[in-house]
This record gives structure tokens, C-alpha cells and sequence, in this order.
């Protein structure tokens, strides 16, 4: 007996603006298409059971676990990964979204492996509101309650969320 | 002034890659490579009666499968005891893949190796292994009663009987004017880093070499095993950890079976071999830490000061001892904390049970063994309706006592000498700080919200630091840069930053000049490994004796071309200038340079350093007798024990009488660590290491059934704590510096872990008036132990609510 090989289906992903064709096995996740198909490593698996949230990107503005999605699915997506989180200044070099630069100054991550996941959770969440509006406690908790780390205590991720919303009331 | 860093809150120089997606951790590596799945034991005790592979065969993308039958040489013996010890008198390891028997579930029976990860578990699932089931022992109490046994030589499931005593406890406790004997219990939780294991190799069969990218918290001993069992020479052998996402102590084991398997088949294929533990793999196959069974008895005197103190501990190691008994050791020894105990006796018996091994994690045996004497502290001030506060500081090792000894064998077999602190500073500093005297007034006001208040506190002593050894390696280059390198392996704790700034002060660079480089054999071969709070003590300490090496040189080269005296030299923000005298200066870059005497010139720099362009004496060689070219160091730090820090940690608990969930509204951290190089990255050590404490005392449990399956093994089941069950921590500084290393610094990783579940289980038992003898604890456990009429209830909470006993 040979075991049918899977179906395969061409896609196409807007990802971080720019348009990405691939060849995929049907059943292949979102999450693994970005870092195999696409070579965007930037985004992790910690459970592939959608709890801990590392996976996290941002499809059509709507933060997604990726590893609960199938690349089938984000057929004609734009899709946001931790590598588009930064922008390019007119002399070439990197500006850092706040939420980024919130992250580096609170000493909010340290192995980093959850980090992407909640760098996407919280700029689709602070992006989609008022950023003239104070930011709450009650916000903050939205925001980061549905992402593990094992290492910070969350204390400084908390920290960075009213750091970063702030610069972006500034910057708006 | 970028020069003076040691004690500032630097931002860590690893998070430029980390916050933009270009960490290299080990799952992105490879992305060529083919991958491996495992078929894993169904169940707890079986012997395997047969591998069918042939179903298997006909999955397009399979490229090989591997049985214990196919494992060559010292691969087909049983996996190493790491730590071996007299008292660990009958050690067991398992196979890289089961040899004819399995004991525990998770455990590795088939590897297959398919062209990606989807195909091997295709092929992997179609693999029927018949398996005839034997009995399964769970649980430190079905190990001790030993009806079963896990193995069949070990008829009484003990692996280790671990003895410490410091004088005759039965006379102690029989001249002692008060006893008190009780029995608690701690459960099973797990490191649960948020990347799991993972292994890639690539053998180049042209020059017959092989490099591993491993996961890990010892690279440079992984090397040793890989090449000891896949007989090769270590200089064919090269491991490299990356980017690591978390270890917490699941990673120091080594070598765990896809250490050696992957590249066994990466060699055997001539391909670039991968596997990247999933999540349940990660539940069921790799290590947890902490069940034991502690039964108490402690002498007291009327003053409540401890006269004797004996302690049996049954501790579950699971199905295999390939770590040793290095936990129930730590248990035995740590148990003590900052207390005067004038006689100890401790016997730990390490049990076989069938179920996940049992390693270090974060704190390694010290919850337990904090748990056993501040629960036993906690005790004696109810028995004499003394405050739990004063009856600690009764106890406490005075700071005019240092060092002291506890005359017990630690688990670097050095004695148990304390080399500084201040117990009683840390007493005053938590109880300001949690507001300890007002506790009464915050039960009064919670009452009248309707909630049950109760506070606890909990101090420790951990010995951080244990050698053998660290080395550091310091390199000025031509350009200016300056390489550090160390063997041991960082998991997030930012090495890369502290180490840039020990060497940066030490040097006088800017610490923009500064790369550092941990985990990698390739730079740096000799290490120990990331473990035991001992990175900044063993490497800090390495690298600045390296940074101090190459310091003496670059004055000694620099007073020679500048015609001054070493001792007139400084260095500061890279340049090398003799005090006092404007315009007399060197480029520490030069001084590089003009390090390694040159014949050829290169590029523009390395003109000044030929032949004819330095000025050198007729008589002298150009490379002096005992030196050597190049401005590099290599020194080694190798400490006489270890050092102790210390802490005092404070839960203030409420309790909601309808719902009984414990929420902890105030977390207070006293914490003394010596010297700090970066505080920033201390308080956050102690932030994760609480949040921890908080998931193991209140959330985290393994939970085994009786037939050894784990029921939880996912993250929907297992609840590691989410920010919504995080306190607000507050922590106050103490710094008492190690007389024992040069930069007088003491470990602070995993502080903030071990005393969670003693203060938690103190203020739940404080808020309720019921003996918590067990943890963790569950709202429901809790709502159990309230309802039955025969829990055990405290004096204080009879005194307070007018009970008759």
C-alpha cells in the first residue's frame, strides 16, 4: 500500500507587504509555513495547542495564533510577523516600533522565545484603539492575559504595555 | 563614562535580535535538514514484546527507522549516571531507545526520520509496538510501601540512601524541653521552558566532523558524551548552543536521548538530522522536580529556639537516576537556611516510581527543603503563641557568626561553610516592607469586605556558585574590538550583557566594543554548565580574571611604547594614557597591533606591527620567553565552595469563603545577592523566579493517575501561571558580598523560586486556621480541608476565633 501523498495547494500571503506565493501541503499550519515555507523564523511554536500564544501574528489586523490556522486558510491574507514589527528610516537604518523599544527598555523578555507572540498581541491591540485615550489597567490586562512566559513574571511586559502606549499617544 | 558599568542597570545587548524576529533558536536552524520523530511508550511498565516497523515502509518522505536493535557501540548500553555517589547505591538509566522494557510513559522506543516533521509522524504512528503491561508504581508513598517495583533488581524501589547527621539527634530531641513530629507533602511540577528540547546535527563526511546545535545548559559536556558514545574524538565534535528559549534545569541533563540519536542518524544518513520537541514530548518525556514526602521532628525550647531537628524525606526520582541524587542532596542540605540548628540529622530515600525522571528545576530540591524547616519554624510559634517573625529571629545565624558552618557535605562535596550574610537585615527589611506588624489591621479590614486575610513569610539560604570551574577568554582585536568568551550556556538570563560589562569596567572599553560569545565549543572548550545560580559567580568571575589578564599586558606593551611605567598607565574609553600627562596615549587597538610581532602586512594597522616599523632590541626575541603573540587572556576561576545568598519572602493571601480561590494581593522580596552587576536583570530573575513559586505552590501539579498517565500534559490542563495569576511583587535590596570571589558576587537565579510555597502555605494556613501540610493547594482542596471537620486546625486561629481546641 502507498500512503497518498497530501493534496498540495498554491497560496498567496501578503506578508509584512510583500506578496509571498507558496506551494503547500494542505494540512500544513499557518505557523509552519511562515518559518519553513517562508524562512520567517521570527514567529514560535511553544505548544501548537493555542494556549501559550508565542505563535501569535497579525492577520487582516487581527491578531491570530498561527499554529491554530492553516495556511489554506490565509490564502489572500495580509499577514504581520514579528520581522515587519520594525520600520525602515530614509537612511537605511531600523526604527523600532514602540511596543519593540517598550519591550528593550523594560527589560521585558529574556529568553525571548514568547516575546514575538506578545510583541504582535499587543501592537494589534494598542493599534486598534484611541491612542489619546489613558490606557487602563483593565486594558493592560486584555492585553497581555492570554500569553505565557516563564521567565519575566510579566511584571516588566506590563510595564512596557503603559510605556509603549504612552509613546504612542506622543507619537500620534 | 560608558567604561564604569558593573552595578548599572545596562539594556541587555541580546534583545536587539530578540525583539525583531532574528533569534536563532534551535528550531530555526536547518531549515533543510531532514526531521525526527520518536514513537514514545503508551504506558508506565511494560516490556516490549515487539517493534512492526512495516507499515511504516510504504510512507512516501520516510528515510530511516531506528529500534534499540540498530544502535552501534557504547549507543546500545544504558545512558550514563551523570553525577555518581557512594549513597546512590543502586542507579538506573534507561536506553537511548527502550531495551526491551519501558518505564515510564513518554519514553523513547522508535526514532524514524522522514524528509519533514508531518511525514516522520505519519510514519511514526503507523509503527505498532505490542507491549506487555507489568505494574505500575506512582506516587514517593506506593514507591515506599514497594508492593511493586519499578525495577525488578530494586525490589524495594530505593535508589538512594542519603544520610547527613551533625551530632546524636535522639539524645538532642530527648533532652529537648518541647517536641513536635509531623509529615507534609510537595507535588510534582515542572520547568516547562517555553521552547522545548531540541537537537540538529551535520556531519561533513569530507573532513569527518560533526556539529550539533543543541538546546541545552552544557554544551561543552554534551560534546563529551556525544563523541564518548558515538566514539568519535572530541576534536571531530563540535556543539553549540543557540539561542536558548528557557531551561530552568531541564536542560543541564545531558545527554538526553536525541542528543545522541540525531546525530548517530545525521552521521548514518549523510543528511542534516532534526528534531524539535512538541509540547506533549515536552510533558511526558523530558523532567520534572519536587514530589517528596517529608516526615518531621523538631526539639524547641521555651523560647522557641531550636534544639534539634530530625528529618526523613522520601523523594521521588522517578523511573531513572541519570542526575544522581544531586535534588535530595540539595533537599538535605539547604533544609537548614539561615537557622542555627545545633544537632540535624537528615535521611532522604530517592524512590523509583514509574513516571517522567526527576532533575533539577530552578532551585533544585530548595523549595522542599524551605518548605520543611520554614513550615517547622512556623509550628513551633503556634505551639507557643509566639510570633512566626520572632521565632525566626530567634534562630537566625547572627552576622557576627560568618563564616559558619553547618558541618553538613554540600552537593559539590565542599562543606557547607557560609561564607557572609545578614539574616537579621533581611527580617527588618520584610517586615517593613509587607508591613508585618499591622497584619491584624488588614485581617480586620478584609473581613469586613468578607474575605479570609492571612499573611506568611519565608526565608532561605541557597548555595550558589558551585564549581568545579569557569573560564573566560578576553581578545583585543586590531579594529578595537574586544571578544569575550565562556563555555557555559545562557537560557535568557543575559550573559551576553553582564559579562560585556564586567569585562567593559575591568578593561575600560566601551561596552559597544564588547561581543560576548556562551555555549560554544567552538570558542571556548572547557565548562561546566548553566546551573545553579552560577553563571555571574563562575564565568563573572572568569572573564574579569581573563579581562585582567589582558589588562597587564596591554600596559606592560603600552608602557613600553609610551616609555612609562605600567603603573603611571589607565585605560579608559579604550585608550591607554599615562596619568597626569595630556597627549601621552595609545589606542588599546594599537596596542593589539603591536601584540603580535608581524613579517606580513595585511592591511594598514598591521604595518605598524612588521618587522620594520617597530623599533624592537637586537638582543631580545621579538616574542619574549613566557609570552606569547596577540592581546588575549584565558583565565579560570575555580571557587574553594561555594557561596551562600539569602532572602526573606512575604505572601499576604486572600481568601474568598464562597469560592475559596486564594488570590495573593501582596508579595513582598527581600533579596541578597552580594555584589549586583545589573540590578535591572536581578529584579527581573526574582520577578520570574516568584511567579514561579506562585504557579508551584497555588497552580502547577503533575498530575499522574494511578496507571502512570499523565493527565495533564498540555498546556490547557497544566496551569502555568498567565499575568492575571502573577502578584504585584515589591523587593527591597540587601547586599552582602562574597568574600570568596573577586567581584564579591553570589547567584541569583533561581532565588526567587524557593521560598514561594512555604510563605504561600504560612499565610493560607494564617487566613483559614487549617494545617496546611500539603502542596500545591487548589480552591477546591482548599473548600475540602475547611469542610472536614477533622482537618487539623492552628492554635493561633483557635486563640483569634475563640475555638476550643
Amino acid at each position: 500500500m502507498t500512503v497518498p501523498v497530501d493534496t498540495e495547494r498554491t497560496i498567496t500571503i501578503t506578508v509584512n507587504g510583500v506578496p509571498r506565493r507558496a506551494t503547500v501541503p494542505v494540512r500544513r499550519l499557518l505557523s509552519d509555513a511562515l518559518r519553513h515555507d517562508l524562512g520567517l523564523t521570527g514567529t514560535h511554536v511553544g505548544c501548537e495547542h493555542g494556549v501559550c500564544g508565542a505563535c501569535t501574528v497579525v492577520v487582516d489586523g487581527a491578531a491570530v495564533r498561527s499554529c491554530l490556522v492553516l495556511a489554506v486558510q490565509a490564502d489572500g491574507a495580509a499577514v504581520e510577523t514579528v520581522e515587519g514589527l520594525a520600520r525602515e528610516d530614509s537612511g537605511g537604518g531600523q526604527v523600532l516600533h514602540p511596543v519593540q523599544e517598550a519591550f528593550r527598555e523594560c527589560h521585558a523578555l529574556q529568553c525571548g522565545f514568547c516575546t514575538p507572540g506578545f510583541l504582535m498581541t499587543i501592537t494589534a491591540g494598542l493599534e486598534a484603539r484611541d491612542p489619546s485615550a489613558e490606557l487602563t489597567e483593565e486594558e493592560v490586562d486584555e492585553l497581555v492575559g492570554g500569553n505565557l512566559c516563564r521567565c519575566t513574571g510579566y511584571a516588566n511586559i506590563r510595564k512596557a504595555v503603559h510605556d509603549a502606549a504612552a509613546a504612542m499617544r506622543d507619537g500620534a | 563614562m560608558t567604561t564604569k558599568l558593573f552595578g548599572e542597570p545596562v539594556r541587555r545587548r541580546e534583545d536587539a535580535r530578540l525583539i525583531t524576529g532574528r533569534g536563532r533558536y534551535l528550531d530555526d536552524i536547518g531549515s533543510d535538514a531532514l526531521a525526527a520523530a520518536f514513537v514514545r511508550s503508551p504506558h508506565a511498565h511494560a516490556r516490549v514484546v515487539d517493534v512492526d516497523v512495516d507499515a511504516a515502509l510504504d510512507v512516501e518522505g520516510l528515510v530511516a527507522v531506528y529500534t534499540y536493535e540498530d544502535l552501534p557501540g557504547p549507543l546500545a548500553e544504558p545512558l550514563p549516571v551523570l553525577i555518581p555517589h557512594p549513597q546512590l547505591h543502586a542507579p538506573r538509566t534507561g536506553y537511548p531507545l527502550a531495551n526491551g522494557e519501558v518505564n515510564h510513559v513518554g519514553e523513547p522506543v522508535v526514532m524514524v526520520v522522514a524528509t519533514d516533521r508531518y511525514v516522520a509522524e505519519d510514519a511514526a504512528e503507523r509503527i505498532v509496538v505490542t507491549y506487555e503491561e507489568l505494574p505500575v508504581v506512582v506516587g514517593v508513598d506506593a514507591a515506599r510501601e514497594a508492593v511493586h517495583a519499578v525495577h525488578a533488581d530494586v525490589p524495594d524501589n530505593v535508589a538512594a540512601r542519603h544520610h547527613q547527621e551533625t551530632g546524636d539527634a535522639d539524645a538532642a530531641l530527648a533532652a529537648s524541653p518541647h517536641t513536635l513530629s509531623f509529615t507534609q507533602y510537595i507535588e510534582r511540577s515542572a520547568c516547562m521552558p517555553m521552547e522545548g528540547k531540541g537537537v540538529h546535527a551535520r556531519w561533513d563526511a569530507g573532513d569527518r566532523s560533526l556539529r550539533v546545535h543543541t538546546s541545552t545548559q552544557a554544551s561543552t559536556s554534551v560534546r563529551a558524551a556525544i563523541a564518548a558514545k558515538l566514539q568519535l574524538s572530541l576534536d571531530q565534535v563540535e556543539v553549540v548552543a543557540p539561542d536558548v528559549g528557557g531551561g530552568f534545569g531541564v536542560k543541564i541533563v545531558h545527554p538526553w536521548p536525541e542528543e545522541l540519536l540525531v546525530p548517530m542518524a545525521a552521521i548514518a544518513l549523510g543528511r542534516e538530522v532534526k528534531w524539535a520537541e512538541d509540547r506533549r514530548e515536552h510533558f511526558i518525556s523530558s523532567a520534572h522536580e519536587r514530589q517528596q514526602r517529608q516526615e518531621i521532628t523538631v526539639g524547641y525550647d521555651d523560647d522557641g529556639r531550636v534544639t534539634a531537628l530530625d528529618v526523613h524525606v522520601w523523594h521521588d526520582n522517578g523511573a531513572y537516576t541519570p542526575y544522581g541524587i544531586i535534588v535530595p542532596i540539595v533537599t538535605a542540605t539547604q533544609l537548614v537556611g539561615p537557622y542555627v540548628i545545633p544537632v540535624y540529622r537528615v535521611i532522604v530515600e530517592s524512590v523509583y516510581t514509574n513516571t517522567v525522571i526527576v532533575t533539577p528545576y530552578r532551585g533544585a530540591g530548595r523549595p522542599q527543603g524551605c518548605f520543611a524547616m520554614e513550615r517547622t519554624m512556623d509550628r513551633i510559634a503556634d505551639a507557643l503563641g509566639l510570633d512566626r517573625a520572632v521565632v525566626r529571629e530567634r534562630n537566625l545565624i547572627r552576622p557576627e557568626q560568618f563564616p559558619y558552618d553547618h558541618r553538613l557535605t554540600f552537593q559539590d562535596g565542599r562543606p557547607v561553610i557560609y561564607d557572609s550574610g545578614d539574616y537579621p537585615g533581611l527580617l527588618d527589611k520584610l517586615r517593613a516592607l509587607v508591613g508585618w506588624e499591622s497584619a491584624e489591621e488588614l485581617r480586620a479590614d478584609a473581613e469586613a469586605r468578607g474575605k479570609l486575610l492571612g499573611v506568611g513569610m519565608a526565608l532561605y539560604v541557597e548555595g550558589t556558585g558551585p564549581g568545579p570551574y569557569e573560564g573566560g577568554h578576553v581578545q583585543v582585536l586590531g579594529s578595537g574590538k574586544v571578544l569575550v568568551s565562556t563555555g557555559l550556556t545562557s537560557q535568557g538570563q543575559g550573559h551576553e550583557t553582564v559579562f560585556a560589562q564586567i569585562v567593559a569596567s575591568e578593561l575600560g572599553v566601551p561596552i559597544e566594543d564588547v561581543e560576548v560569545t556562551t555555549g560554544d565549543t567552538r570558542r571556548f572548550g572547557y565548562a561546566v554548565g548553566t546551573f545553579a545560580s552560577r553563571a555571574a559567580v563562575m564565568s563573572g568571575n572568569a572573564v574579569a580574571l581573563a579581562a585582567r589578564g589582558v589588562r597587564e599586558k596591554a600596559l606592560r606593551i603600552a608602557a613600553d611604547v609610551l616609555e612609562a611605567d605600567p603603573g603611571d598607565l589607565e585605560i579608559d574609553e579604550g585608550v591607554v594614557s599615562v596619568r597626569g600627562t595630556p597627549g601621552a596615549a595609545i589606542p588599546l587597538r594599537t596596542v593589539a597591533v603591536l601584540s603580535n610581532p608581524l613579517r606580513y602586512a595585511f592591511d594598514e594597522a598591521a604595518k605598524q606591527a612588521t618587522q620594520f616599523a617597530r623599533s624592537a632590541s637586537d638582543d631580545k626575541p621579538p616574542v619574549a620567553p613566557g609570552d606569547a603573540p596577540g592581546l588575549e587572556h584565558r583565565d579560570y576561576y575555580s571557587p574553594i565552595r561555594s557561596t551562600f545568598a539569602s532572602g526573606a519572602h512575604a505572601a499576604v493571601v486572600e481568601i474568598d469563603p464562597a469560592t475559596w480561590e486564594i488570590d495573593v494581593v501582596k508579595y513582598a522580596v527581600v533579596h541578597d545577592c552580594g555584589n549586583v552587576v545589573n540590578p535591572m536583570i536581578v529584579e527581573g530573575q526574582v520577578h520570574g523566579g516568584v511567579a514561579q513559586g506562585v504557579g508551584g505552590a497555588l497552580y502547577e501539579r503533575m498530575a499522574y493517575d494511578a496507571d502512570g498517565q499523565l493527565q495533564n500534559a498540555s498546556f490547557m490542563d497544566f496551569l502555568m501561571p498567565y499575568a492575571s495569576e502573577v502578584p504585584d511583587v515589591v523587593i527591597d535590596h540587601q547586599e552582602t558580598p562574597s568574600p570568596l570571589n573577586p567581584l564579591g558576587i553570589k547567584g541569583a537565579g533561581e532565588a526567587g523560586v524557593i521560598p514561594g510555597t512555604a510563605a504561600i502555605a504560612s499565610a493560607i494556613e494564617d487566613a483559614t486556621g487549617r494545617r496546611i501540610a500539603a502542596m500545591p493547594i487548589s480552591p477546591t482542596q482548599l473548600y475540602d480541608l475547611v469542610r472536614d471537620g477533622s482537618s487539623e486546625t492552628t492554635a493561633a486561629w483557635r486563640r483569634r476565633t475563640g475555638v476550643d481546641a
